[in-house]
């Protein structure tokens, strides 16, 4: 049997905008039979994943905690992957973010004042920026992949952070655990819903997702992104330099993910600790493909792979789902995204031999 | 008796849908052996698509092929060639980096032993006067002498049906002459040909029979040696052709582009950069740049729109202001306006809309950008004005480029350019791959743009197209430019051997290397 793909001449645009729907549907699907295949409750995993987190008010103001960063980051990444510039490390970006604003509330600690929390917002920008010079920089001057080089980084600005947890920056009072003290009130992200978990950093993941939209939709910076990322030539022609738009798109996406780096620092963490890296930077790639690059898109994105992080953690404690798991349900939803995504842009046609040519 | 002997291909009621297109419509002729049959027609009118299942790349939703008076299924191009049939495509399929006999023993469907083929090789280029070394690294030859290796390549395996795909658009006048010498001596020994073009005159003098395809559909089929080029060009259109009109007795004011000792650097390994060229364009000209192809058009192109640029301001000039240290934005302000050869990804972003495209080279020069953010009103209404001023086939201003044909989407792009009424225009290729109705309405947009003042260079591999449209005519030659002359004192044969680079020895000596 054979089989070959030919190129639609217009994609369905509603078919763009339902894959993603369809690609957590055959997830939830095809991990149901999967699980049951290995000996768990199938159908009680995909319930506590999916469906838990939505159904429990008691939980939506963790999917609110956890979405913010995955929106901030994504957001960030989307806007380089719309300009082919392949940022994979805004996990050590994240990582760098929150220990730039660790190293505030430190200097900090003595002082007190509102403008403290938001010195170390820009320190932690700043940090996740500069964590993605050097990918930019090789680059743009030597043609160095930056998948490897920011990957690769992430691995060093972890090994940074335990560095300082362990050494220079440990609490001389935390009977020797690796981690920092505990940031002041003034160093603290404020909550905005009384009794509730819910801090600034979620409204903030809010603005930051739709200022985007609009300069990626509206302006002369969204559009030089997005020819870059389509056709180099077209851009070097309309009078765009590609290597200053790999400059741009990774420092955005470095500083969105220091953002939601020094967020997660001074918000649900409030020290920092070696367990500092959740992944966020990892699974906001999924975020961004998931929100089509679209930085709307995003926010709900955003909020279904927190369904799955905060339904994944559920499983654990109800159903003994193992933690791994979690990752599986997240890699299918993105392998099924990606792979709807090919049946949207071409169709596939079996029997190459054509036998009606005889007709 | 000759009739007697089958056809060596029928085509009986060829249909082949693609999604959106009937790329042929119930196509029907015949190909005796021996015979030259030349496939005419514009630009999407089917025959690629038509070659492409004779050679068994795609396969008909209906109708039948027959060979030497069998019905055959082709299903790919290894069958295709065992049948006898070999093709010469537009494109060639060459690793630069590989020598001739590397890259034919590549092409080979059968493993023959290295020594085996060079002897055979040297035997079919001895036969036919294709004259080359197996051992030459492509990279090295011209794109005459390339073709001949795609040529080697399908006479090694003793076709008796040989398809050639608009062979010549890269030739110089003299190596056209050779190749219909080859042509004609294959034919005299049976082998069949299918020769694939738009070039009436070239058909005229080779071909025996003319199939005329417009729109899918089989128009006629003729012979060619009665007919007229201006009959045939009109089966071709299907309708009248429209002249270019010139103003009689026009008149040139100051020089408006001055180009002065422009180098480039060479950027890639097999890539051909400009080398000292100088020249000027008055208001009102427009010069022709000719050329084989690889010559250092793009390079040139590059340098003069911008996006290649250098440090010395005083390389390009425009009306006495040095714009050689800008780049393609600035220079646009200036009043520059470029169309580079390669129309998806280049010129335009096909993913993009048609008003996107515009912002890509119009937002300064039309005001579409304010305080960093784009009009897409002002956008969509000047695409708008351009679709509706050059006929774009097109649903709107929000169509996708790359859903327009090539043909249209030039016509886009030149109108583009155009309507913002750039005192200087650089294009390249304006009318490759357009079929001639939009290739008409382009060159009367560059005509009537030049006499309204402005200066434009047309670099072309096109010669009467260059002939037709141009005041002034210049020959690049590996990145160096001849002397421009007025194309009335120019004659094809001096073209020809100034494209093989052959100069008249006193200009390109008196430059010390």
């Amino acid at each position: 049997m054979q089989f070959r793909l030919e190129k639609r001449p217009e994609p369905s645009k509603a078919m763009l905008y339902l894959t993603p729907v369809g690609a957590v549907l055959a997830t939830a699907l095809v991990g149901a039979i999967v699980f049951s295949l290995i000996g768990y409750n199938g159908l009680g995993a995909v319930r506590e994943i999916f469906l838990t987190p939505l159904l429990n008010p008691l939980k939506w103001q963790d999917l609110a905690v956890k979405s913010a960063p995955l929106i901030i980051i994504a957001v960030g990444l989307s806007i380089g992957y719309r300009a082919n510039v392949w940022n994979i490390g805004a996990e050590g970006q994240y990582v760098l973010g929150g220990l730039a604003g660790t190293g505030i509330a430190l200097l900090t600690r003595d002082m007190s004042g509102p403008w403290i929390l938001p010195l170390m917002i820009g320190g932690g920008v700043l940090g996740g920026m500069a964590w993605a010079v050097l990918p930019a920089l090789l680059r743009t001057r030597l043609q160095v992949n930056e998948i490897l080089t920011s990957l690769m980084l992430t691995y060093v600005a972890i090994q940074l952070l335990n560095y300082l947890v362990i050494g220079p920056w440990k609490d001389p009072m935390g009977f020797g655990f690796p981690q920092t003290r505990m940031f002041t009130a003034d160093q603290m992200l404020p909550t905005i819903i009384p009794r509730t978990i819910v801090h600034l950093g979620v409204p903030i993941a809010l603005v930051v997702a739709v200022a985007a939209w609009f300069m990626m939709s509206r302006s002369v910076f969204g559009y030089q992104v997005k020819v870059v990322g389509a056709a180099p030539d077209a851009a070097r022609y309309g009078g765009f330099s590609v290597n200053r738009t790999i400059w741009l798109a990774l420092l955005t996406s470095g500083a969105l993910a220091g953002l939601a780096g020094v967020l997660e620092a001074a918000g649900p963490f409030g020290r920092m600790v070696p367990s500092f890296p959740t992944n966020y930077g990892f699974t906001a790639i999924i975020v961004a493909f998931l929100g089509r690059l679209n930085p709307l898109g995003i926010i709900f994105a955003g909020l279904a792979m927190a369904i799955a992080v905060v339904g994944g953690e559920v499983a654990q404690t109800t159903i003994k789902l193992p933690a791994a798991a979690v990752g599986i349900f997240q890699s299918m939803m993105l392998f099924f995204l990606l792979a709807s995504d090919l049946l949207v842009r071409y169709r596939v046609r079996f029997g190459d031999r054509t036998v009606e040519a005889r007709a | 008796m000759e009739n007697t002997r089958p056809n060596r291909l029928e085509l009986i009621g060829i249909t082949k849908q693609f999604p959106g297109v009937l790329a042929n419509d119930n196509v029907s002729f015949a190909v005796k052996p021996g015979e030259i049959h030349a496939l005419l027609g514009e630009n999407g009118a089917g025959k690629s698509t038509l070659v492409k299942m004779i050679y068994g790349i795609m396969q008909p939703n209906a109708g039948e092929i027959r060979w030497n008076g069998e019905t055959v299924v082709v299903p790919n191009p290894k069958a295709a060639r065992k049948l006898g049939i070999g093709m010469v495509f537009q494109h060639f399929s060459l690793f630069e980096a590989l020598t001739v006999l590397e890259n034919i023993a590549l092409g080979m469907d059968a493993k023959i032993p290295a020594r085996e083929l060079e002897a055979r090789i040297r035997d079919v280029m001895r036969t036919y006067g294709l004259l080359l070394d197996p051992h030459r690294t492509v990279a090295t030859l011209s794109v005459g002498e390339r073709q001949r290796i795609e040529i080697v390549r399908a006479l090694l395996l003793n076709p008796k049906l040989l398809i050639m795909d608009e062979p010549t658009s890269v030739l110089t006048p003299q190596e056209v002459e050779q190749l219909f010498t080859v042509l004609r001596q294959l034919a005299s020994e049976g082998c069949s040909i299918l020769y694939i073009s738009h070039k009436l005159h070239e058909i005229k003098a080779l071909c025996d029979t003319a199939t005329i395809l417009r729109g899918g559909k089989k128009v006629d089929t003729c012979d060619p040696r009665i007919e007229t080029s201006r009959s045939m060009a009109e089966k071709m259109i299907g309708s009248g052709l429209k002249d270019i009109v010139k103003p009689e007795g026009r008149r040139f004011g100051d020089a408006k582009l001055v180009v002065d000792t422009l180098s480039t650097r060479k950027s890639g390994h097999f890539d051909v950069p400009v080398d000292r060229v100088s020249f000027t364009v008055r208001a009102g000209e427009i010069l022709g740049i000719a050329g084989v192809a690889g010559n250092g058009q793009n390079a040139l192109l590059d340098a003069l729109s911008g996006e290649i640029h250098g440090d010395d301001r005083n390389a390009i000039t425009i009306d006495g202001r040095g714009i050689g240290h800008l780049d393609t934005t600035e220079r646009r302000k200036q009043g520059l306006c470029a169309v580079p050869e390669e129309r998806n990804g280049h010129a335009a972003v096909g993913d993009f809309s048609l008003a996107e495209n515009s912002v890509l080279t119009a937002r300064d020069r039309l005001g579409m950008v304010m305080l960093g953010l784009i009009n897409s009103g002002a956008a969509k209404t000047y695409t708008g004005k351009v679709i509706a001023d050059f006929a774009v086939k097109a649903l709107g201003p929000g169509s996708t480029a790359g859903s327009l044909s090539g043909g249209n989407l030039q016509k886009y792009i030149m109108g583009r350019e155009i309507l913002q009424k750039p005192s200087v225009l650089v294009v390249s290729q304006p009318t490759w791959g357009v079929d001639a109705g939009a290739a008409a309405a382009i060159h009367q947009a560059l005509v009537d743009l030049a006499a309204a003042g402005s200066a434009i260079v047309v670099i072309s591999q096109d010669l009467d197209e260059l002939r037709a449209l141009c005041d002034t005519l210049a020959v690049i030659n590996m990145g160096r430019l001849s002397a421009a002359r007025p194309v009335k004192d120019i004659s094809i044969e001096e073209i020809g051997l100034l494209m093989g680079g052959v100069h008249g020895g006193e200009e390109r000596d008196a430059v010390p290397a």
